[in-house]
Order: C-alpha cells, then structure tokens, then sequence
C-alpha cells in the first residue's frame, strides 16, 4: 500500500521539498485512472456513515460506494484508508477568498467591494485569482468548494461557485454567476457610539427608519423596473444593470440577501415572495425568532460564523454555538460560512463547534456539505459521496470538524488528486530543517 | 383689592434697576428702601425648623428678621401671606448658568487624518496642554443670562453654581444669585471651587485621547504643579492658578460608579477629598461610594420608560436599562439611606420642567421630605462656601426665599413667588383666595345650578350641574386674573351653546362672586355664585394611589447575569476525573481533585470528601483555569493613549471595568485569568494588568494579587500608523520601523538620566510619571510585553534592550517568532502568540500556524493568546490547533493556555497547572479540553463557582422572567400617561459617561487596527 501511495503522490511531495516557492504548488491533473479507497468510514454528506466502505470514481465522477470489498479493483489505484475519515469536500460559501490576499495595508490585493451602491452587474469570477497563497491553506483543511463573493453596497453584485484548484478563474468555474447579493436596509442605528451629526437648520431630520424606508423603496424601484426590463425581448437601450438582473426572475440566479435582525429578515422574505424571485438569507444571527417564517417560505440561512459572540448581553452565552441545532430542530435549512478569506480554514471547526451544543456530527457536516450545496443550487453534482456526482472529497486520518484530529491526507475535485502542500507547509519546513527539529 | 393693588405696584416697581454705586447714573437716582413684611405664614427656615404664623422681614437684597415676634417699623410694605408657605429658595449645586457656550470647533482637531497637535496651541504662558485649563475663571466670563434664570426661578432656585465644563482641570467656579441686575450683585462667591472631569472637552491638543491618559495627566499635574512651586526655570500660567486653587472646595464631574472610585483613587494619591458629581447611579454600589468618604451632587435624570410592546425591538432595550429605568428614580432614596451627604441638582434633565415631577418621583421612592430639602438648600450652600448667605431664611442672609400655597413637596403645591436677593419674580399669580369648593348658582336664567371649581390654584377647573327637570352636567372653563374670573360652559340643552360669564370676588367670607353674562342667544344675565362647602377631588388618574412601588433587587455587576449575591469558596472534591495537571504529573486518569479554601488541597486516587461537596466528573476532564496573556476585555475609554510615541504613564489598572459582560462569557469558556493589555498604537504603551475573572466584584478586586507590573511595547504597521489612512500635515513620530528604534533609544536614555538627576537631586527634579516606569524596567520591577511581527523588528528591539541593559519578558503576538526562536531562546524571551492568524495586514503574510510548534521545540515558553473577546473564550481549541498543525502533545498543547502563560507573568507559583497548594482555579469540560467537542460546565476561581452551566440556564430564566415584570411595569407606565422613548438599535455600552463619551469620537492619532491584531 505504501508503494501504491508513493507512485499517486510520492513524486508530487518530493518536488516541494525541493524548493521553497508557491509557485511549484500545480493544479493537478485530470483523473487518468480510476481510483478506489477503501478500509474508510464514509460520511456521504446525507447524514448516513458507511463504515469500512470503499469509494470508487472514475473521470472525475463517483462510479461506485457501499460497504466492506470494493468491486472492480482491477485497473484501477486502491488506496487502502483503513481507519480514516471520508468526507464529501467542504464548501464555503460568502467568502472573499481569491478576492483579498492581504486584508490591510496592502490595498492592491483587497478586489472584494466596488465603488457604487447599485452593482449587480459586477462579477467576482473574474477577479477569483487562482494564484493566491491563501487558497492551498484552506484546501488543505478539506474546503474544495468557495463562493468568492462581492461586498459592500446595497447590491454588491454577482457571485459564482469556484472549485480550489485551477490554473486560472475561467477553470475554476464550478457555476458561474448564480447568485446576486443584497444587503437589507437596518432600521436601527447600528455601529459605534458617535456625537450625533449636526443638524442642518431647515433640513427635517430623517429617522434611522426613514432613511432604511428610503432605502427600501429605492430597492424595490430597482426591482419592479428590473423585472419589467426582462420582458423585454430587445430593449432600446441596454442596461447592464438590468441584465445581469434577469436571471433573478428565471430563476437561473437567486437573491442572496445579508440581514440579522429579525425584522429585516422577515422584510426580505416578503420582498422575495412579492418579486418572485428565490431569496438566500446571509447572516440570520436573529434567524431563531423567525424559524416559521422561513420554513413557511421555504427560504434558507447561510449562517454566518458559529464561533462568534451573542449580539446582546442578556443573550445565551452559547446562542451562536446553539443557532444551528435551533435552526435544525425548527425545520429551516441552513448552511455556514466561515467569515472573510483565510478564516475559511476554519470551517470544519466552525461547524464541529455546534456538536457540543445539540447537533450531531452528521449533520454539522451536512451544514458544511451538502446544505451549503443545495443553497448554492449545485446540489445535483457535489455536496454528498452518491454515485454520478463529482468526486469532490478528501481523507483525513482523524476526525476533520476537530483540531486535535483533522489531518487531511489526500483530497479530490473531480477526481483530480489535489496537491496539500502549501506555504505555510513550506515554510515550517524551512525553520523545522533551520533549527535541526522534525516537521510534524 | 388694595392688598392686589399693592402686589401689582410692587412688581411694577422691581423692574427699575437698583444703582451702583461705582456707576454713573443717567438721570436722577432712584434708590429704594425695599422694605417688605411677609406676615401670617408658615416659615419653613430651614429643614429642622419650620415657623407658623410668622413673619419675615426684609430690607434691600437681605433678611432683617424671622420669627413669630416681630414688630414691623414703619415704611414696610406688608404682604399678607396667610395659609401660604416661605421657603428657603433653592440651591442648584451644578449649572452651566451664565456661561458662554465652549467653542466646540477646536474639538475636531488631531483626530483621524488630521496632523498632530502634540501641545498646546493657545497663545500665552498656559501649560502644555489644552486640556488643563485651572486658569479658567467663571467671574472672569460670566453673564446673568434672563431667559435662563427664569427657567430655574421657575422651579424654585434662586442661587445655583455656574460651571465651565470644559476640560480636564476647569479652573474655578462661582456661586450666583439668579437676580435680575448687572452681574456685579449676581456673582456671591467668586471662588466656589476648583472643577475636574475626565473629559478633554473643546482641548485641541491630541492627548489625552483616552480615559486612562486624562487620569495620567491629571496625576503628572498634581506633581507639576508641586515641583512648580519650588522652580525658578519657567512661568506658567497654569500651574500657578492649579495650586492657587488647591484650597477651595473640589468638584469632579464623573459618571458612573466605576468613575467615582477611578477619581476617588487620584484624590487619596494626592491627599484631595473631592465632592462628586454625578450621573446618579450610586445605588449600583452604594458601599463603595459611602466607603469614598466624599459628597455628592446627584442629578434627577430618571430614564423614561421604553416602547416595548414590539418583543422585536424591546430586545434593544437592555437588562441594565430595564432595571435602571426602575432603580433609578431610588438612588436619593438609598444615598440618603447610606447616610452620603448629597446635593441635588436639576442638571442634566432633558427639559427643566421635570425637575419637580422627578423630585416627586424620588420622594415617592423614599426620599424624605427632609433630605431633599437639605439636599436642596443647607447642602449645597455649605457645599459651597455660601451657607452665611443662602440655603436658609435667617437675619444677615440674602433675601432669597420663595412663596408657595403649599407644603414645598406636596403634589399639588404651586410656587408663587421666588424673591431674589430682595426682588420679586411672579411664577403663578398668588391668590388671595383658594377658589376651589362647591357653590350655589344663582341666576334668573339658570336655576338649580351647583357650580363646583376643583383642580390647582392656578388651574381651575369648573363642572356644573343642574338638577331637577333638566338636570345636566357640564364642564366648563374658568380663567382667573388676580379677582376678576371669566368662567364659559356649554349645557348642551335650555340653553345649548357657549353661555359666558364674567365676574370678580365681591365678597371672601363666605367666597362669594358676582358678575354678568351673556347666552348663547346674545341675551345678557346677571349671576352670582356663593360658596358652599368643600369640593370632592376631581378623580383624575394620575392621582390613583401609587401601586406598591417594589422594585426588583440590585444585582453585581448590574446588567444581565448579576447577582443579588455573589458567589462563595466551596469546598469540593472532584471524583474520578481525567486531570490535566499541566505539571510534571501529565494526565492523570480517574483521579480525584479537593478544593477548600480557595485552594488545591489534594490530587491523588479515592480522596476522601469529609465536608466537601463531591461532584461525579467520571467522563469529565478537569484542566487548570485558562490563562490568557493578551487580552482588551474590561476596560473603559479606550484601551490606546496612542497619541503619543511613549505613553508609559497610563495605566489600564486605572480604568478596569468590571462591568463587561466579556468576563462572564470567558468564564463560559474556561478563562480564568487574563492580562490586560494596553492597545498597540505607540512603541511604548502603558502598563498592564493583571485580573482574574471575578464576576461582580468592584474593578480593583478582580486584580491578580501580587502579580509583577508589566507594560506593553509594541512594534510595525500599528506603530507606524501605516494602515490609518492618510494624514493631512505634521504625522505622530515615528512613521517607519527606523523612527521606532530611536523612540527607544531616545527613551531609555532619558530615563537612565532621569534616574540619575533623582538619585542625586531628590525631589528637586521634577517627577515624571512616564520616566518612572521605564526605570522601573531598568531596575527589573517592571516587565515588558512587546506587540511584534516580522523578524527584523523583533531582532531589532533585543539588540536595543542589550545595548541599553534591560530586560525583554515577552514578544506578544510574534508571529514570525520562528524566524528567531534561537536568538529569543538565547535572550530568555518567551513567545505569546496566534494559533494559526494570518494575513490580515501585510507584515502577518507569513505567518504561520507552526509557529508555537516551532518556537517550542526550540526552548522558548510559548503561550497561545487571544487579543479578541471571542477568541478567548475558546483559547482551549485554538491551543487544540497546535495539535492539527505540527503535531504537539495533547499534554504539551493545553500548557500553551495554562502553565505557559502563567509563567511568562510570573504567576506559576499560584496558577497554571494543577497541584496542591495554587489557587483553586480549575475547569470542568464535558470532553478533552482541546477538542472543538468540549463544553465548560463548572468554572472555578479561587474555589468559587463563577460559571456553572446549570446554574447559567436557571439565570436565563430568572432574568427573562424580571425582564417581563419590568416590560409589563413599562406598559402600565406609558397607559397612565408616562413619557416613553423608542429603544434604540444601539444600545449604550454598560458604564455611558460623560467620559467615555469623548474617546470614542476617535481623537488621537493611530488608533485604528491598534487595539487589535
């Protein structure tokens, strides 16, 4: 087994303890043989865990899974997994990875938030660098999947799902543009304590609620005219606004609106049922007060961050650790993001934080697998190990939602065999062989 | 009539301005007598003696006599005041009356993108900066301001003390009358008090730009002003008038209870028992502020009910809030229990004309009649040098006092008169006569007509009823000037319409009126009316007896999940746990643990419980209490005095604040002891502290006992204020790693020199409050923490400390530490950092999440820290992390939150592992501490259940079910007609003051990103 192993990686991790550089970290090739691991528990994304199973996928796709001897060995790689965890590759959804590589003092890297308030025309496929140094962090912790998405605004613009290894933006595409993102009015004053402004002589205040009002409606003009212009079959003059809008209202693309109050969430909902188009709710951190009226709606949550701290004093202290199994028990669905970009490494954790407090560890994988999945709309081919979807899942010797366990041995995307190594890898061999110590 | 007639001339003629002697006159002079006798009332001469039937004589702007036997001389205008009552007029200890408005444009200045205001721009000899200011001087710009006076003389003051409140040292302040003439005869004591607040105010200069940096510089000018007494080196304008004004009374404006004892601490430093003004929430820890030895001026600013009946946005009210909005109103009440002396003060209400509706609701939440009229007059006269003068109705003193229908307290009581200094002010038009009763109608037109007029003096209202055939009920209106009434109402039937009457008082024994009229037909009437009896009260809901007005207990710290008691020391044995020793003993499986008294009694195999209790924790993992070296949770005003390369004087001791709700939940994650840093915007910040996570007890209780002082350095981009924006103008030095290096050099070479000047000379060289700490490094009492990231910064700053011969404890964050974990090892420098944060600003682009695996296996102590109030209450994962990447032992990784830390702050020999004899600090997991799986259930400090998962369920209960009782308290409020205000989506933070208020309009340069990361 261990020769086996030697010939499908060995050559790949002696090149990257040659040199030093990112620049030798390649994607990998196209799956050329059909591979089958085997001796593994499976957790198919579903909720079900097969023990001792064995998966088998071929051309990228998943040919064959169930339990005990695997059929049709012959021809194929076997990895034997004996004792290790099988995962459907992780998926993080509402993240600006690809999009920031240095988040502060370095302003040239940052392309997550154009100017303007209005933007669903602007595209974060095109910017998703495939080059960055943060994304073979995050793979190696078992995310194979990302939405690079845009922020800022009251419409940031269109969003896309990437798979984590490719040469450029347009090989990343898993699904492009499926989603445009909205940020819901707050009526209450939000952020830090400042002098209120001074008021103009003449000039009638507005009310937080008011101005959140205005906002409102300036949305709903935007949408109302929008939906009219998509009936149009040949418009006189064009506008790229509109257009990218389009798809909200043939349901190719849907309506991923940021809101954490309750009332702003009930808002949106409204919003979606009255425009008709498909409505995501991002963040959800009061999502708990309004479980039936997402589950009446049909609307789903991508929370946003579990390890995170209640928004009132008099909250449970454990309410963000406890939302999802809240959220579960009350029939909602519901995905996890982890925040920004490099944080994403912390996804599995962030999901396995929600073990201790009510969830099982099926469905905190279920969270991150195949309900992110279904919220993306790209359920059909990933986001659980079932024969005809992509062979997108990774091995790890341990349990992968914990810290003390995770250790992600190989990982595929469409079959492909995913190399692990990355930088920060690097650069603890670097010192570990300055220092004379062994590189764990 | 001709006692009406002798009230109007008298009032005519107070209008005409007194002369002056020193002034020229325009015109003949018309210099009065003023002579008054108030005769047949009640004399209320001070709160312990009241007068009945007496008389009070008063000559010009003084009292001649008081008393029941006094003979009026000749030329006395006599005013009978029969059934009416005097008052000593009141006292407002704390006003911004007479002074001009501050000029609030400086304010703006040196703060984000601004250029540096490092001192004073004010022309003249004044101290360096704009903030102490002793040399302001009310006399010096006060002006009786009528429009204002009138407000207070409406509710009955007649002297208040005038402020500037503006800046740190405020200089002096004045007692003034509220009389209507030139400010010569207004101004009593020119020399009322020296003020202070914690607020810079209008100062332009950048720093303070904390709370900790105003008491730092409040401190560093009491030791100026010292050594300015005996320098012959430089003229300053500021020290001068801050120790001329040493002497008088000394008035700090503060907030909340926290900033009591903050101000109360500088006062004991310096020998200064100030009186403190405050925004009356002393009955959140009464004990501590009777225990401060000082007075106090406190305000009636009781919080309006919140509109909660949308359970949405009543989430937006908070639990303090809630319980505020009903305890407050109590604090005269429990000051007045605790036997403080306090002053009252209108100040600060929202509108002037709460002030008696507050003053009434106080006294319904038992305040005395007594107390508050002491603490109305007597107090703060005394309080402020003008008892000879006001405060009391006595020969010699000013003629201040004012005339009432009725007991001064009483619900219904109208203010009539408020006489100052010897000069009449109308509030309400005195009656002669009480209208209210029951009269007999009597007219050709209306017959069998009662007419009845209830209400107030000064607003009547009239019902009338007619019985017989067509008996009806009408309410009508009556207005009434001096005798003459006008009265219309409409019966509705025989005759429908406005029927209108006038009339006058014809006769006052029995009351009787007569007068004509016209129906509403145009046909004229003649009416009479005489009184019969006494009117029944009008049922009016607002005079529903109050419901009994219990409110629910205080709780420690006073917001969600505070107790009415806190908790106690157990005596627990622990059976059958996994131990994480974080010692020489490892893990130690199915192994018992004993606590008593606070500490680790016993760890081995079937211990025996004796009293203890024993809790089963077979399954569970006990862990020593987690330690976290870098943390900002409770402090107040700002954790950055970035304004400054070095600010070495400020101290986060100085403004803990125990009421931050990250401690609880900390506690929720196992934290039991963190380091408190200073933020990382300067080279050199200021001094730490060292707390442990004792919820409910006051700020200097949570202190870790005996702990090393240490302080913070910090190195790159916050230092450089590199990620701020740009800076228009001048930039705080340094702006690049090279500038760092001489702050350093610059510094310790001072101090050095400093050391030596002090040695030799004594107290001749001026203190130095910030050198004193860096020689406090120099003689190892003082340890430091540095902020560092990249490799040639750190190696920079040991090659500083060896070539200047000081000692480097700890690089904090050190996320490129294993770039130099030799060179560190070699220098005894231990390592605090991330588990695995990364690029978030450019000088973290490699970091890395081997680094504590790296810096450990080569020698170095390394703890993991959190620098964030959620990462800490996790701190037990993120040392899990280490495990995950680069493969630490389990028993190594937890010493990385326990022992590790615990060592780097000199605390190993009390906390950090678990061993018979330390500090009861312990945690029961549900799992292995490290796993994401592992729930704190008991959390332990000093043997005290600070966090018992249980008991917090229970609590969540317990606070949902009080929340409820005060929301249907609130809605039963805003029913009967209270004043409501809408909840807001920001909530105020725990300890709002005035204070706290000035830090957050982001003065002060470099503060961005500098409190984090």
């Amino acid at each position: 087994m261990k020769n086996k192993i030697f010939i499908l990686f060995g050559g790949l991790l002696l090149s990257t303890i040659l040199a030093n550089g990112q620049a030798n970290i390649s994607p990998a090739k196209a799956q050329m043989k059909p591979i089958i691991i085997k001796g593994a528990t499976i957790h198919v994304g579903n909720g079900t865990v097969i023990n001792n199973g064995y998966i088998a996928f071929d051309k990228g796709k998943i040919t064959a899974i169930g339990e005990g001897s695997a059929p049709n060995t012959a021809g194929a790689d076997v990895v034997d997994a004996t004792g290790q965890q099988i995962y459907p590759g992780f998926i993080c959804p509402i993240t600006t990875l690809g999009l920031v590589e240095i988040e502060e003092g370095a302003r040239g890297t940052v392309d997550e938030e154009e100017t303007g308030d209005l933007n669903p025309h602007v595209r974060s496929l095109i910017a998703f660098n495939t080059d960055s140094k943060v994304i073979p962090t995050v793979r190696s912790n078992g995310i194979l999947l990302a939405q690079p998405t845009p922020v800022g605004g009251t419409i940031s613009g269109t969003s896309s799902v990437v798979q984590l290894d490719a040469w450029n933006w347009q090989d990343a595409a898993y699904k492009a543009d499926i989603a445009i993102h909205l940020t819901w009015p707050v009526a209450r004053v939000q952020g830090g304590r400042r002098r209120p402004a001074v008021p103009t002589p003449g000039v009638p205040q507005e009310s937080p609620a008011e101005r959140a009002q205005k906002a409102i409606d300036a949305i709903t003009n935007l949408f109302n005219e929008a939906k009219a212009y998509a009936d149009i079959a040949k418009p006189e003059v064009t506008n790229i606004r509109l257009e990218a809008m389009k798809g909200l209202f043939n349901g190719t693309k849907k309506l991923f609106v940021n809101a954490e109050g309750a009332k702003e969430i009930i808002q949106a909902v409204d919003f979606g049922k009255k425009m008709g188009v498909q409505v995501v709710i991002v963040g959800g951190n009061e999502s708990y007060l309004v479980t039936d009226v997402l589950k009446d709606n049909n609307v789903p949550v991508i929370l946003k961050e579990t390890q995170r701290l209640p928004d009132k004093e008099e909250d449970d202290v454990y309410l963000p650790y406890k939302l999802p199994k809240i959220l579960q028990d009350a029939g909602v669905t519901y995905g996890l993001t982890g925040i920004g970009f490099w944080r994403q490494r912390n996804l599995p954790f962030e999901a396995g934080e929600s073990v201790g407090y009510g969830l099982t560890k099926e469905q905190a994988i279920s969270m991150i697998t195949i309900n992110n999945a279904k919220i993306l709309g790209i359920d059909k081919t990933t986001g659980t190990l079932e024969v005809g979807k992509d062979a997108n899942l990774f091995v790890s010797k341990g349990d992968a939602l914990d810290m003390i366990s995770i250790d992600v041995d190989y990982a595929f995307i469409q079959g492909r065999n995913i190399n692990l190594d990355n930088l920060h890898k690097q650069l603890y061999k670097k010192f570990a062989d300055k220092y004379g110590v062994k590189a764990d | 009539m001709k006692k009406l007639l002798l009230l109007g001339c008298a009032m005519l003629f107070a209008l005409l301005c007194r002369a002056q002697q020193t002034f020229p006159v325009n015109g003949a002079w018309d210099i009065r007598p003023g002579q008054y006798a108030f005769t047949n009332a009640t004399i209320v001469v001070n709160a312990e003696q009241t007068i009945t039937n007496g008389v009070l004589l008063i000559k010009d702007r003084q009292i001649e006599a008081v008393g029941t036997d006094v003979k009026i001389p000749k030329g006395y205008v006599t005013i009978d005041l029969k059934g009416k009552y005097i008052y000593p007029s009141l006292v407002d200890a704390y006003t911004g009356y007479g002074i001009p408005d501050a000029p609030r444009a400086a304010f703006a200045q040196g703060g984000f993108g601004r250029a540096a205001v490092p001192v004073s721009t004010k022309p003249g000899a004044y101290g360096w900066n704009e903030a102490i200011k002793p040399e302001m001087n009310v006399k010096a710009v006060f002006h009786a301001d009528d429009s204002k006076a009138e407000e207070f003389k409406k509710n009955g003051f007649g002297t208040v003390h005038s402020v500037i409140r503006d800046g740190i040292a405020r200089g002096t302040s004045a007692v003034v009358t509220l009389g209507n003439e030139r400010d010569n005869f207004v101004i009593l004591n020119d020399q009322a008090a020296a003020n202070y607040s914690f607020s810079k105010g209008t100062a332009a200069t950048n720093y303070p730009s904390s709370l900790m940096g105003s008491i730092a510089l409040l401190r560093q000018t009491y030791y100026d002003a010292q050594w300015y007494k005996n320098q012959k080196e430089e003229y300053n304008i500021s020290l001068d008038e801050f120790n001329r004004t040493q002497a008088l009374p000394q008035i700090f404006e503060v907030g909340d209870p926290l900033s009591v004892l903050r101000a109360n601490k500088i006062g004991k430093e310096f020998g200064k028992q100030y009186i403190f003004k405050t925004d009356g929430q002393e009955y959140r820890r009464i004990d501590a502020m009777k225990a401060t030895g000082g007075s106090f001026i406190i305000p009636l600013t009781f919080p309006e009910a919140f509109d909660v009946e949308d359970p949405i946005d009543a989430r937006n009210v908070s639990y303090t809030q809630m319980k505020d909005w009903e305890l407050a109103p109590t604090n005269p009440a429990v000051m007045e229990k605790a036997g403080i002396k306090f002053a009252i003060t209108s100040y600060g209400l929202t509108n002037v004309r709460d002030f008696w509706t507050n003053l009434r609701t106080a006294l319904d939440n038992g305040l005395t009649e007594k107390q508050a009229l002491n603490s109305l007059t007597a107090i703060p006269a005394e309080m402020l040098g003008v008892a000879d003068k006001v405060g009391s109705l006595a020969k010699g003193k000013m003629a201040n006092f004012i005339i009432t229908s009725d007991d001064l307290f009483k619900k219904d009581n109208v203010i009539f008169e408020n006489w100052v200094e010897g000069r009449q002010y109308v509030v309400s038009k005195i009656d002669v006569t009480d209208l209210r009763g029951n009269y007999s109608f009597a007219s050709d037109a209306l017959q069998n007509v009662v007419l009845k007029i209830s209400g107030t003096p000064g607003a009547y209202t009239v019902n009338l009823e007619r019985t017989g055939a067509d008996s009806t009920r009408a309410t009508g209106t009556i207005t009434r000037i001096a005798d003459m009434v006008s009265i219309y109402f409409d019966l509705k039937n025989k005759p429908a319409g406005n029927v209108r009457l006038n009339g006058y008082i014809t006769k006052t024994s029995p009351l009787t009126f007569n007068g004509s009229g016209i129906l509403p037909d145009g046909s004229e009437i003649k009416w009479s009316a005489a009184y019969t009896g006494p009117a029944a009260p009008d049922r009016n809901r607002n005079d529903v007896p109050k419901a009994n007005n219990v409110a629910g207990p205080v709780i420690y710290p006073f917001m969600a999940y505070g107790a009415t008691e806190l908790p106690k020391a157990e005596s627990v044995l622990f059976k059958n746990a996994t131990v994480w020793t974080s010692d020489k003993d490892g893990i130690l499986k199915n192994t018992d643990v004993l606590i008593e008294n606070g500490k680790i009694k016993a760890v081995g195999k079937g211990l025996a419980p004796g009293t203890a209790k024993v809790i089963d924790a077979t399954g569970k993992h006990l862990s020593p209490g987690i330690v976290d070296e870098h943390s900002h949770i409770a402090g107040s005003g700002s954790i950055n005095e970035g304004t400054q390369a070095v600010s070495a004087e400020v101290r986060i001791a100085d403004i803990l604040n125990s009421e931050d709700i990250n401690i609880y939940r900390q506690l929720a994650g196992g934290v039991t002891t963190s380091h408190i840093l200073h933020g990382s915007a300067n080279p050199i910040g200021g001094q730490t502290q060292l707390i442990k996570h004792r919820w409910g007890v006051l700020p200097d209780d949570m202190k870790f006992e005996g702990a090393d002082g240490f302080i913070k350095f910090a190195l790159g981009e916050n230092v450089k204020g590199s990620n701020n924006g740009p800076i228009t103008g001048a930039a705080r030095f340094p702006q690049t790693r090279m500038g760092v290096e001489e702050v350093y050099i610059d510094e310790f070479t001072r101090a050095k020199e400093y050391k030596a000047a002090r040695a030799a000379k004594g107290s001749n060289v001026r203190r130095d409050i910030e050198l004193d700490a860096i020689v406090e490094i120099l003689d190892g009492k003082r340890f430091i923490t540095c902020h560092s990231y990249v490799q040639s910064e750190i190696n920079m700053l040991m090659h500083v400390a060896d070539s200047m011969g000081f000692k480097i404890n700890t690089f904090t964050h050190i996320l490129e530490g294993y770039k130099m974990a030799d060179k560190m090892k070699a220098h005894g420098i231990a390592g605090s950092t991330f588990s695995d944060w990364w690029a978030y600003k450019n000088e973290v682009a490699e970091a890395i999440p081997y680094n504590g695996k790296l810096m450990h296996d080569e020698g170095v102590i390394v703890a993991f820290n959190s620098d964030d109030e959620e990462m800490a209450r996790r701190l037990n994962q993120e040392a899990g992390k280490s495990v995950a990447y680069g493969k630490m032992s389990e028993e190594e990784a937890l010493k990385l939150v326990t022992i590790n830390p615990a060592t780097m702050l000199h605390v190993d020999k009390k906390v950090g592992s678990i061993k018979v004899g330390k500090d009861a600090d312990l945690v029961l997991w549900s799992a292995d501490p490290l796993s994401i799986y592992a729930v704190a259930e008991k959390t332990y400090v000093d043997g005290i259940p600070y966090w018992d998962i249980e008991k917090d369920a229970a609590n969540q209960k317990a606070i949902k079910a009080e929340e409820a009782r005060i929301i249907q308290k609130m809605i039963a409020a805003k029913n009967k007609g209270a004043a409501t205000q809408r909840p807001a989506g920001r909530r105020p933070r725990n300890n709002e003051s005035d204070e706290d208020d000035e830090f957050v309009s982001g003065d002060g340069v470099g503060q961005t990103n500098s409190n984090g990361k």
